[in-house]
């Protein structure tokens, strides 16, 4: 997979997103990854360089939520994000 | 059924009475309960007051979310109309944050789908809040407080 990510030219490339206080944290909201089929686990391996994810770090794959074992396919959107806050009261 | 986002400020009045101006006059008969949660925004949190606050959703993830709840509250329960309704982006005190409401024959359905609603709402769809405070400091707000007790 690492070297797919260094000669990516022309693979299909794996949405990665990170939201709130981890896109703060990741200084990113957004990157591509030429990964081929992988892991929710890998996915932020690769798209962190292998930072420890945060305690309660949540993920979701193609707008689902997702174990950090779910397989992960070509062209598909990985997101990380921190536990929920909405509602109110 | 009236599910989704708003972006700006909402009557939630408005909205619940759109609601159930949508039901047949056949529909409305039927209904012998409509349970209602109106959740505002408050100022009174943390050492300082909040002057506002940021909501930040995961656009597509959330708008799926909230309408996968509303239809797994109508097939738990015989619901005549649902309303989920969270707002996002820049909020003020005394600004709607969100509106759950569910009409039913009787009070017993209505009342646990709407706390359905509301709770799925708050603990699983993705919502963010961070809350900017008069001493000019801004944090995300990072628990949920919990559902209360039955």
């Amino acid at each position: 997979m690492l070297d797919r990510q260094a000669s990516g030219v022309g693979t299909v490339m794996i949405t990665v997103r990170f939201f709130a206080s981890l896109r703060e944290r990741m200084g990113q909201e957004m990157r591509l990854l030429p990964a081929g089929p992988c892991t929710v686990r890998e996915v932020w391996d690769l798209a962190t360089d292998q930072a420890q994810p945060p305690t309660h770090l949540l993920a979701a794959v193609n707008l689902e939520y997702a174990d950090f074992d779910a397989p992960v396919a070509d062209g598909d959107e990985v997101a990380f994000f921190p536990p929920v806050t909405g509602g109110a009261a | 059924m009236i599910v989704g986002l708003r972006a700006a400020p909402f009557a939630p009045w408005s909205l619940l009475a759109e609601a159930e101006q949508a039901l047949s006059p056949a529909e409305r008969d039927g209904c012998g309960a409509s349970s209602i949660f109106v959740g505002t925004m408050r100022a009174d949190s943390g050492p300082a007051p909040v002057l506002r606050m940021h909501l930040e959703h995961y656009p597509g993830m959330t708008e799926r979310m909230l309408a996968r709840m509303a239809a797994a509250a109508c097939s738990r329960w015989p619901l005549r109309q649902v309303v989920l309704v969270h707002r996002v982006g820049w909020v003020a005190p005394g600004e709607t944050l969100v509106v759950a409401a569910a009409w039913s024959a009787h009070r017993a359905e209505a009342f646990a789908a709407c706390r359905y609603l509301v709770e799925s709402a708050k603990h699983q769809a993705p919502f963010w809040k961070r809350e900017c405070r008069a001493d000019g400091t801004s944090s995300w707000v990072t628990a949920n407080t919990p559902a209360p007790a039955e």
